[in-house]
């Protein structure tokens, strides 16, 4: 059952994956873009991950997608509708995506499975899954957490920086 | 294990028997809800009638009574329009992301003692991930039906959508910190056990920023930029008639419903009534859990009425600033008062 499961939703982000990169239309491209985010979320599910499942639509889904959608509908790309596909240069790209799953393949053979550690599927599902997270998060992964949210402050800063320049002149 | 030994193992029995039982919770669930969206147009035009002084639907049955059935039918057979050079299949979509959205989060509220549709931990972000999903029905909508009205309606909807979800999840952290769960159900059961029975006391500030972000999540008055009507004639859906209308006219109300039903649960208590007043009142512990849950949603539905019948409508810039100036700084605030305290006490 479980299997089933996986690949629908696999095979159903490769599908819509390919639907986005070959629509002619950017607004139906985001549109097949929200239905791979949904089964991305999906994927989380089955890992026991619903925080990540959660954040995942409303991140992704909600905010940072509709923002896409924002700027192609600014842009106005009525006339690119007419044109041919966004994506040129497809031989190579296929080439490059092959060897990547060629590698993947290669490197997966490599892992084996060690004994699971302290969070174990039973310990999380125990915990919640938000719980555990938040965890693990603010004790062993505090600095790269700090670090990576100060990344982030840097990039909300340059963007507020780059609008208020726009405006003076 | 293929699908076929999945479904003729052993324990089937069991499996049909709990998805069956869902399925009937989630037809129950659609039914009175959608009951409910009908009599809120009616309810809401008889309380906006009467405080104009006028008496609202009168003509339909008793006191107006039938109108929402004579609506509805009107809706069933009106044409069915699609602009010519509307992008079509977008143009379908675009009302049932929105209807969509706003019932499937209606799947995790508790509406009494541990009945909902699906009891999930993360019961509260997936109600923020389903309404974030809302613009998507309206600004699709906008775009796709290639109108210069319709299209203004899509922009500006999605850009108060988007800043006021930011105001709307930062409201309800205060609620998570207090309670530690993210599960609506153990959230009514954490006020129960609270002092004061509801979290709107101490929460005031949240309460505030979430009510108020909860009208203008919903697109209704004053925040009813997107289909402000002296402007832009009717917004976003401005080319849709007929069937496809009543489904964005359903989904606006199943919001406002869905808003008042997480207003109930996180601030007011849910199904449970404070303890003192049981105390006061013997008789008020023998009332249905779902009374007061469905009593403080009335409640809440009334106050978007009331607020729609006082204030005129706001511009757009003061409603960006309302929302980024204003909303955001006081939920965190709120989020920095409600750690202090929790780290005192």
């Amino acid at each position: 059952m479980v299997e089933a499961f996986f690949i629908y939703f696999a095979l159903m982000v490769v599908f819509c994956s390919v639907m986005v990169v070959s629509r002619k239309n950017p607004v139906h491209s985001v549109l097949w873009m929200l239905v791979m985010f949904f089964h991305v979320a999906g994927l989380y599910l089955m890992l026991n991950a619903e925080f990540l499942a959660a954040t995942q639509i409303i991140v992704y889904a909600g905010a940072i997608l509709v923002l896409f959608l924002f700027v192609i509908m600014l842009l106005n790309l009525k006339e690119e509708i007419a044109t041919e596909h966004s994506v040129g240069g497809w031989p190579g790209g296929l080439a490059l995506a092959v060897s990547f799953l060629l590698f993947a393949l290669l490197a997966f053979t490599g892992f084996t499975v060690k004994a699971s550690g302290k969070w174990s599927i039973q310990e999380v599902s125990r915990l919640t899954h938000t719980k555990a997270l938040g965890k693990v998060l603010y004790t062993e992964y505090l600095f790269p957490f700090e670090v990576a949210s100060v990344i982030l402050l840097v990039a909300i800063v340059g963007a507020v920086v780059l609008a208020k320049k726009k405006l003076k002149s | 294990m293929s699908i076929l030994e999945a479904i003729f193992q052993p324990g089937w029995v069991d499996t049909a028997l709990k998805v069956g039982i869902i399925v009937v919770k989630i037809l129950v669930l659609i039914a009175v809800v959608m009951f409910h969206v009908a009599y809120a147009t009616y309810f809401e035009r008889k309380v906006i009638g009467r405080m104009q002084v006028r008496m609202g639907p009168m003509e339909v049955g008793p006191h107006g009574l039938l109108q929402p059935i004579a609506d509805m039918l009107k809706l069933f057979f009106k044409e069915d329009i699609i602009p010519e050079k509307a992008d079509k299949p977008i143009f379908y979509i675009a009302p049932i992301i929105s209807l969509a959205s706003a019932m499937s989060a209606l799947a995790v509220i508790p509406f009494y003692k541990d009945f909902m549709v699906a009891n999930i931990n993360i019961g509260l972000l997936f109600v923020l991930a389903m309404s974030s999903l809302a613009s998507y029905g309206i600004v699709l909508s906008g775009w796709a039906s290639n109108s210069k009205y319709a299209f203004l309606g899509g922009l500006r909807s999605s850009a108060q959508v988007i800043s006021y979800e930011i105001a709307l999840g930062l409201s309800l952290v205060g609620v998570m910190m207090m309670s530690g769960s993210l599960n609506l159900n153990e959230i009514v059961k954490a006020q129960a056990a609270y002092p004061t029975g509801f979290y709107a006391i101490p929460q005031i500030l949240g309460f505030f920023v979430f009510v108020v972000a909860a009208i203008a999540e919903t697109n209704r008055a004053p925040f009813d930029l997107p289909e402000a009507e002296s402007e832009l004639v009717a917004g976003y859906f401005v080319e849709y008639s007929g069937m496809r209308f009543a489904l964005f006219y359903a989904a606006e109300y199943i919001g406002m419903i869905l808003m008042g039903c997480i207003a109930s649960a996180c601030y007011l208590g849910g199904w449970t009534v404070p303890w003192y007043l049981i105390k006061i009142l013997p008789f008020l512990k023998y009332v249905p859990g779902i009374v007061w849950f469905v009593g403080k949603v009335y409640f809440i539905v009334f106050c978007y009425y009331w607020i729609r019948a006082t204030l005129p409508r706001y511009r757009y810039d003061q409603l960006m600033s309302i929302g980024w100036k204003l909303l955001i700084p006081l939920a965190l605030l709120n989020i920095l008062i409600t750690g202090i305290l929790k780290v005192i006490f």
